[in-house]
């Protein structure tokens, strides 16, 4: 029984995509070298080191406590709202080391933005929750234009076009995840991380928001942790899976095993524990 | 391009700049508001330090006051401190067995419709102004009667109580259900239940409770000034007559324009001060220590 | 088969039970219950007793005592109106001047300040409220009055003395001192509030705004700052009682000049509460002592006032927890 065949069984890998151009044709949005992080002393990540690419969506897949959070986290520098967090290493978002202290967060997060795990709209009218961002940073020329195209790209307008002013919070969980999409991207980031964006969403939800990801991904890059295998097989080009390694005394931190295109992460990887785990074997 | 925003990041009309000047601005407010607030309380302690202190004589805390004569010093304020232990005491005395009795009527037996309503009640009373309290009590007990320490005790009481029944209202809260069962379950009447076993838990709490109430009234004036304030020079014990305390005799002193007056109120204030400090701060440690000992996160 | 009676003890007993047993469970809650009684029946008995003292003035004056500037014992004629100016002004006055630094140290001890202090800090902060009033009062006559009075108020006049609010000083301290007496008062108890308030903002809406790339600023004001508006407002309404009800403090440095309303800080003044302190032991005349409890009668409506809207505040805002905040 060969090995993709088991695989194939396991996991049914859409194929419906255009497969990627090669490597060198591709832009770089993100060049990590050797980033490793801690909390205080407890180590989280060693030496990460990987590409992300434009207009892709890259999906960083493992098991529970591998640092993927953590590492995406990074990318936005949202880590430095933790005390006690420290990095070492070079994230290169198009040539600049954001990783470096002297680098401005606020800038940063502007272009690199956010979706969260469990939506958390503010709570204001459906409306004010994208318009707010868009005044605070300078952006109200044809505020209403603006909030329409986002809100629309989140595939929430005809939802919502009618009860602008509702409150947010009286949304479903997936609408108010849509709401979270539209408020990151109506102020025109570059790219979009998502930290587990669709599992407190039911299945249907969960649906709406990989399809956004598909027709989105012309305009963003975007980069998203998921547990669910299925879910990277479904909307990711590449994949990166992170595992856990255990040192001498019992700490634990996590690794980047295998970063390839998501196919192969899928039906025929390199590493070993990738396909212990893509199997489900372990994890 | 500052280092600080690279190019890549910066968008037309982003502001990042003005936005961040405006952040740093506010921050160093912020930053300027915690010392100004600390800074006022070092200012007024270390004020009655200063000035207290270097007056701080035995004979402040053991001999009367003596009439005024010219080129007389004048002696001490020892009736003032037996006066407001006596009220004080009386007070505490007063306030205790009401405040756990009205405690335990809420936590244990009451309805939740009365336990809201009651609730409404301490509120409404911790909202009364002291000085409300005293006209009060003047109306109630002085009028017709003259004025004595009970009358000043019972207004420092009625100030205390919501204090004391709030306080051990918590502490009884805290005190798990599952300790009442069993009593109960063995046959131990409702009563000797929340006598014998509940209460005693709560000890701690209420003994917590009861020093913050009289840290907090140890230097209440206004309800004193219409109860017990007429009074003469000599050391006095018997509440039945007006007694003098110690923040009335400060706030008549301060109104005086002697400097001995003013420095013997200093050293009245610093005494007061290092009392209600050391009271507040020691029943703030007692209640973390008892809290950890129990293991229990506070509600 | 044994189940429990109404005092909780079982019903059915079939070994002897002391009566005593019997007895307690109707003791302890009828004691108990008497004692919640008496704390309900105090407010209706200080309500009763303030508005019983205050008759003979109501019959005499009736609400014109509310607008008569004015307090004349030859005459026999009494007006609250300079009080209730004077109280007005200073409390208002003060929480102007306290709010903004109460939600400034609230906001840095949540936001800004390092772990390691923040603790410290605000046992320092709250320390303040423990200090006495009357002690707080001495501090301002002795220390405070004489550096306003000789160095702040001549220079703020000469600077702004086109505005009314900042007319020639007085003699003695005044309203001016007395605002910022009751500014340090109240101080402690808005900004521990808001420190509270501040502290229940859920992190993953803080996170919200500044993953869109705001500064910590805009962040706490466009989603701390409403979150948290109906409890400051329930705060800064507890600090105005507190302000309105202080009368030591305020009678040891306002001055006790009665029978003026004018909007110059720097002269003398009088409150409600004040004005009932320095005056109760020299009252020449049943109406005079019947107009000072017609005072505490409004002092007391006044603080039951704030004090059921700050409840209701409190609860419209708990409820309204996740709906639309503007």
């Amino acid at each position: 029984m060969s090995l993709s065949s088991t695989i194939e069984r396991t996991v049914r890998v859409e194929t419906k995509r255009e497969p990627l151009p090669p490597r060198e044709r591709l832009q770089q949005v993100f060049d990590i070298q050797d980033l490793t992080a801690a909390y205080g002393s407890k180590p989280t990540l060693k030496n990460v080191s990987m590409e992300v690419y434009e207009n892709l969506v890259t999906a960083v897949i493992g098991p529970s406590g591998c640092g993927k959070s953590t590492f995406i986290r990074c990318l936005n520098r949202m880590n430095d709202l933790v005390p006690g967090f420290r990095q070492a290493g070079t994230i290169r978002y198009h040539g600049q080391d954001i990783a470096a202290k002297d680098v401005d967060a606020v800038a940063v997060r502007r272009t690199i933005g956010m979706v969260f795990q469990r939506p958390n709209p503010f709570p204001k009218s459906i409306r004010d929750n994208v318009a707010w961002g868009l005044k605070v940073l300078g952006m109200r020329d044809d505020l209403e234009g603006r909030i329409e195209r986002a809100l629309t790209q989140a595939a929430l307008w005809d939802e919502v076009k009618d009860r602008l002013k509702a409150s947010a919070l009286s949304l479903s969980g997936g609408q108010q995840q849509r709401l979270c999409i539209a408020r990151a991207i109506a102020v025109e980031p570059d790219v979009v991380l998502m930290d587990e964006p669709a599992s407190a969403l039911d299945p249907i939800a969960t649906q709406a928001i990989e399809q956004l990801l598909h027709e989105l991904k012309s305009e963003y890059s975007f980069v998203i942790v998921t547990h669910n295998m299925q879910q990277a097989a479904r909307v990711a080009d590449m994949t990166a899976f992170f595992s856990i390694s255990r040192g001498a005394e019992g700490e634990r931190w996590g690794e980047l095993v295998e970063y390839d295109a998501t196919e192969k992460i899928f039906t025929a990887p390199s590493d070993k524990r990738t396909e212990d785990y893509v199997t489900g074997r372990f994890g | 391009m500052s280092a600080a925003a690279p190019a890549v990041f910066r968008r037309a009309n982003d502001r990042l700049a003005r936005r961040r000047v405006v952040n740093h601005a506010l921050e160093l407010v912020a930053w300027l508001a915690a010392p100004v607030g600390v800074g006022i309380l070092g200012l007024v302690v270390w004020s009655v330090a200063k000035r207290g202190a270097s007056q701080l004589n035995l004979d402040l805390l053991t001999k009367p006051p003596v009439p005024f004569a010219i080129g007389t010093v004048r002696q001490g304020l020892a009736n003032a401190f037996a006066g407001s232990l006596v009220i004080v005491g009386l007070a505490t005395a007063m306030t205790l067995p009401v405040g756990i009795l009205v405690a335990v009527y809420v936590n244990e037996f009451a309805r939740r419709p009365v336990r809201n309503g009651l609730g409404l009640a301490l509120d409404v009373l911790t909202g009364i102004p002291a000085i409300v309290i005293g006209i009060f009590v003047f109306g109630l007990v002085v009028v017709g009667r003259g004025q004595s320490g009970y009358a000043g005790a019972f207004a420092l009481a009625v100030l205390m109580l919501p204090y004391v029944a709030r306080a051990t209202i918590e502490v009884l809260a805290l005190v798990p259900d599952s300790l009442r069962e069993a009593s109960l379950g063995l046959g131990v009447p409702r009563w000797r239940t929340t006598v014998g076993i509940v209460l005693p838990q709560t000890i701690g709490g209420i003994v917590t409770g009861g020093v913050l109430a009289v840290a907090r009234v140890a230097g209440e004036t206004a309800p004193l000034l219409f109860t017990s304030s007429i009074v003469g020079n000599q050391i006095a014990w018997n509440p039945a007559h007006a007694l003098q305390t110690v923040p009335v005799a400060i706030f008549e002193l301060s109104e005086q324009g002697d400097p001995a007056d003013t420095a013997r109120a200093w050293a009245a204030a610093f005494v007061l001060l290092v009392f209600i400090l050391v009271t507040s701060l020691g029943a703030r440690w007692l209640a973390n220590r008892s809290r950890r000992k129990l293991g229990r996160a506070a509600r | 088969m044994s189940t429990l009676d109404a005092t909780g003890a079982p019903a059915h007993r079939p070994f002897a039970g002391r009566r005593g047993a019997r007895v307690g469970d109707v003791v302890l809650p009828g004691m108990s219950g008497l004692a919640a009684l008496v704390a309900v029946v105090l407010i209706g008995l200080i309500a009763y007793k303030v508005a019983a003292g205050s008759r003979l003035a109501l019959s005499t004056f009736g609400l014109g005592f509310l607008s008569h500037v004015g307090w004349d014992p030859v005459h026999g004629r009494f007006g609250g109106a300079s009080f209730l100016f004077g109280t007005a002004v200073t409390s208002v006055g003060a929480l102007i001047l306290a709010t903004p630094l109460a939600l400034a140290i609230a906001l840095f001890l949540t936001e800004l300040a390092p772990r390691w202090l923040r603790a410290p800090v605000t046992a320092l902060v709250e320390t303040l409220a423990a200090i006495p009033s009357v002690v707080i009062g001495l501090w301002g006559i002795i220390v405070l009055g004489p550096v306003l009075r000789d160095h702040v108020m001549p220079g703020l006049h000469s600077a702004l003395g086109f505005i009314p609010l900042f007319g020639p000083a007085g003699p003695g301290p005044g309203v001016f001192t007395a605002i910022v007496v009751l500014t340090i008062m109240i101080l402690p108890i808005v900004s521990s509030i808001a420190r509270e308030l501040f502290l229940g903002v859920p992190p993953e809406l803080k996170e919200a705004a500044l993953g869109l790339g705001t500064t910590r600023w805009e962040m706490v004001r466009g989603v701390v700052l409403p979150y948290t508006r109906g409890g400051i407002a329930a705060a800064v309404i507890l600090g105005l009682g507190r302000a309105v009800g202080e009368a030591i403090a305020v009678a040891q440095v306002i001055g006790g000049v009665d029978n003026l309303v004018s909007w110059n800080l720097f002269a003398g003044g009088n409150t409600l509460a004040a004005k009932i302190a320095l005056e109760f032991q020299s009252s020449t005349s049943d109406l005079e002592t019947s107009s000072l409890f017609y005072l505490a009668l409004i002092l007391l409506v006044f603080s039951l006032v704030v004090n059921v809207v700050a409840r209701s505040v409190v609860r419209r805002v708990a409820r309204r927890q996740g709906l639309v905040l503007r």
